[in-house]
């Protein structure tokens, strides 16, 4: 590399991580003003004060329960539709394709208020009912489901479509051919599906405010940190949620270049 | 594989929660509170032109910051060595993985009257300056935020170009601008289209960014949103007619982009 891509690679590197080290360094600051931006000390004061946030707590613990069942879900919606899409004529596939990209490119803030007027029409003309974690959760379902199908479908494409025929001709019922021959074909593109999902769920927040009711998500109750009170909180609370990041990135590298070790050893052997 | 039915349980759900709700919005744009049918809501998005105008100017020019600054780190990573290349993208993507809320906030830290870049301008006894809440920290808020939905789509096409192709021009006697203007820069026009269309779609429709580091003066469409459905202003009808029109101009402007894309890539055609 040259000097000045160098230098300019970390100039912009600067400005992508300088606002993350402003915000992990006064995570630390023992401030006894709210200021957020005056250096007094190191403490982990807000770190303490963090767990002892009833309403953090529960946000959090809603946040979980919102992913998985929204990932879980949407992997298996999405599989299935994945497989029914491959077999469907050129015009249906398109009508159904259509539809699938429309909230991948509509702004996130159009399918949120969208979503918005269902529940709030459903829930009116049913009684009593309002906006939680249900809406929470089938809000989720439908925004995961797209990004599922198109992780699953270019594995399905890859696929040799004779062999599940070859199962069933020597004798597999067509279930277990797909749980035999296809599924495992397919993991690959399900799994990343399902991590997908579950990652997009859990830091979604536009959607998220507009299904919600007043249940807190994580992010939902950021924003309400951001809005309310000017605390450091905030910045213990980032983090540790950038460190989990940090510290799942390396586990799944790590394994990854433990798997292809394993790879170059089979070969070599 | 016949397994069309399988598509089923996803179709009927795609039907119920993104075709009803999209039908949802147009009927309660084109009806009053009565629901009865009137073209009054479309007319009053009419008064709000001036949000729409600075939604647009400042999404364009947050995403044309956001080429300029992300193509040459692009370039840049896309001519490294393959380990290093998928450190830097790694680095490139780290950030996406914190919530953008806290990212926002991260700023407000940083450009408030009292924050940081202002204590450090006082000491080294220079004036403060007024930061917050101008149009110039929105872009900067949205080019933080959406500038490696612009690096990664160009990147990944960078990579894919045959490098004898540009060997050739420069054997045919191309300079380095032309080698760029000529070779590269078409052939890599449909990752800039989705980069492009990857930073003005959220951009344009923010709610957040503007008001976290905007105040209050520098509303956008998504913030006139925001009003009619959880705020103060509570009106869905008004605020599904101003969802509409955003829609619709989020889809010309993008069919705008997909014909210069078009054009770009049949030009690219002939002269490879």
């Amino acid at each position: 590399m040259k000097a000045i891509s160098k230098i300019y690679a970390v100039l912009i590197f600067l400005f992508l991580y300088a606002p993350i080290v402003v915000l992990i360094v006064f995570s630390f600051n023992d401030s006894t003003t709210m200021s957020r931006s005056v250096w007094s000390g190191f403490s982990i004061k807000w770190y303490l004060k963090l767990f002892q946030d009833g309403m953090l707590l529960s946000a959090l613990r809603n946040t979980l329960v919102i992913a998985a069942v929204a990932a879980l879900v949407s992997t298996v919606l999405g599989t299935a539709a994945a497989i029914g899409i491959g077999g469907m004529n050129k015009l249906m596939k398109r009508m159904v394709m259509d539809v699938t990209n429309l909230p991948m490119v509509n702004p996130e803030i159009v399918t949120g208020v969208s979503l918005m007027l269902l529940f709030v029409f459903v829930a009116k003309s049913m009684g009593n009912l309002t906006l939680g974690m249900f809406s929470l959760i089938l809000a989720h379902i439908t925004f995961c489901l797209p990004y599922v199908i198109l992780s699953v479908l270019p594995k399905l494409r890859q696929m040799d479509p004779h062999l599940y025929e070859a199962a069933q001709d020597l004798g597999c019922s067509p279930i277990f051919a797909f749980f035999k021959v296809v599924l495992p074909e397919i993991m690959p593109g399900v799994v990343t599906g399902m991590i997908m999902a579950f990652t997009l769920s859990i830091d979604d927040f536009v959607i998220s405010y507009f299904t919600s009711g007043t249940t807190q998500t994580l992010p939902i109750f950021i924003y309400s940190m951001t809005r309310k009170r000017i605390s450091p909180e905030i910045n213990a609370l980032s983090t540790l949620l950038f460190g989990t990041i940090i510290v799942l990135l390396l586990i799944i590298n790590f394994r990854q270049a433990k798997d292809q070790k394993a790879e170059e050893k089979a070969e070599e052997a | 594989m016949k397994a069309k039915s399988a598509a089923a349980p996803y179709a009927v759900w795609m039907t119920i929660f993104i075709v009803v709700p999209m039908v949802l919005v147009v009927i309660f744009a084109f009806t009053d509170k009565s629901g009865s049918f009137t073209l009054k809501n479309i007319a009053e998005v009419g008064q709000y032109s001036n949000v729409f105008l600075r939604s647009i100017w400042l999404g364009a020019v947050a995403t044309a910051i956001s080429l300029l600054l992300g193509y040459p780190l692009a370039q840049i990573i896309s001519h490294i060595s393959p380990r290093r290349q998928s450190v830097m993208i790694m680095l490139v993507m780290l950030p996406m993985w914190m919530n953008f809320l806290l990212r926002t906030y991260a700023w407000m830290t940083l450009l408030e009257d009292n924050g940081i870049i202002n204590n450090l301008l006082a000491s080294f006894g220079l004036g403060r300056l007024h930061l917050i809440n101008t149009q110039g920290a929105v872009v900067l808020g949205m080019v933080y935020n959406y500038i490696p939905y612009m690096i990664l789509p160009i990147y990944s096409v960078l990579t894919k170009i045959d490098s004898s192709v540009v060997e050739a021009a420069q054997d045919l006697g191309a300079n380095r601008v032309q080698v760029f203007s000529k070779v590269i820069f078409p052939m890599s026009m449909p990752g800039v289209i989705s980069g492009i269309t990857m930073v003005f779609v959220p951009a344009v429709s923010t709610f957040i960014i503007s008001k976290m580091l905007g105040g209050g003066a520098n509303l956008m469409i998504g913030d006139l949103i925001d009003m009619q459905f959880l705020g103060s202003a509570y009106n869905p009808n008004l605020g599904s007619a101003i969802s509409l029109v955003l829609m619709v101009l989020i889809l010309i402007c993008m069919g705008i982009m997909h014909q210069f894309d078009d054009g770009e890539n049949s030009g690219g055609g002939i002269m490879v």
